[in-house]
């Protein structure tokens, strides 16, 4: 496996791999610790971004020490995670919201305009009435939280 | 030493898949149940670039690839099915 490593890459190396797997280990921590969805959207969308970065560039260092060569294979997955994870993350936000938010407990724009994404009239096209009509209404506690 | 370090790596995300799926099944809602989903196949990825370190070949980059691209595709389908009841309109 690592046969004829100098040690600075070694070392170097073990540095990242081991800050990667602390990342990724503290960001899905914080999935399960954190109290409420908007906050539990916080730790994986960055600290697994962050550890997965650790483990690419722990593999590019690696392959740069023994071949001599500068992989792009992993700037290539990096490029991608970081074009996609905030796109997923602004997703999964507005399906929260839109399906378990009361909507008159959410702060107003503003401009008096609406939220991206409500019609004017009601819910978005397609949002079933059943998971609506779940959430508390005003003047109860807005969020759900476990 | 090195050695060390992928033991430790691959523990650390052998665990943090664990603790995503805990998120899976007790997940309250929709969203953190696609949000556990989503982070389990950050995970695998990173698991798939140790196991492309371990053995030494540059094949698991394209299976890491395909992975986030699937994963990724996914992710939004479910949203947008949840948000739209619908995924192309």
């Amino acid at each position: 496996m690592n046969h004829d490593l100098p040690l600075w890459a070694d070392l170097a190396v073990s540095l990242f791999l081991v800050l990667g797997a602390v990342f990724g280990l503290v960001g899905s921590w914080g999935l399960i610790r954190l109290p409420d969805p908007m906050t539990r959207l916080h730790a994986p969308t960055k600290a697994t971004t962050l550890g997965i970065g650790g483990v690419l560039i722990a593999s590019m260092l690696l392959t740069f020490a023994r071949d001599g060569v500068v992989s792009t294979h992993e700037l290539l997955i990096t490029l991608f995670l970081v074009l996609t994870s905030p796109i997923t993350a602004l997703f999964i936000g507005k399906v929260h919201l839109h399906l378990r938010q009361d909507r008159s407990a959410l702060p107003r724009p503003a401009t008096g305009a609406g939220w991206a994404g409500y019609t004017a009239e009601g819910p978005a096209r397609g949002v079933r009435e059943s998971t609506r009509s779940s959430t508390p209404p005003a003047g109860e506690a807005p969020r759900t939280s476990d | 030493m090195m050695v060390y370090a992928l033991g430790f790596a691959a523990a650390c995300f052998g665990l943090a898949l664990l603790m995503n799926l805990w998120r899976l099944v007790k997940g309250p809602e929709a969203s953190d149940r696609i949000l556990a989903l989503d982070t389990m196949v950050v995970n695998v990825i990173a698991l798939l670039i140790l196991l492309g370190i371990g053995l030494g070949t540059a094949v698991f980059f394209e299976v890491a690839m395909l992975f986030a691209l699937v994963g990724f595709v996914s992710t939004v389908a479910y949203c947008r099915f949840l948000l739209r009841g619908d995924i192309i309109e």
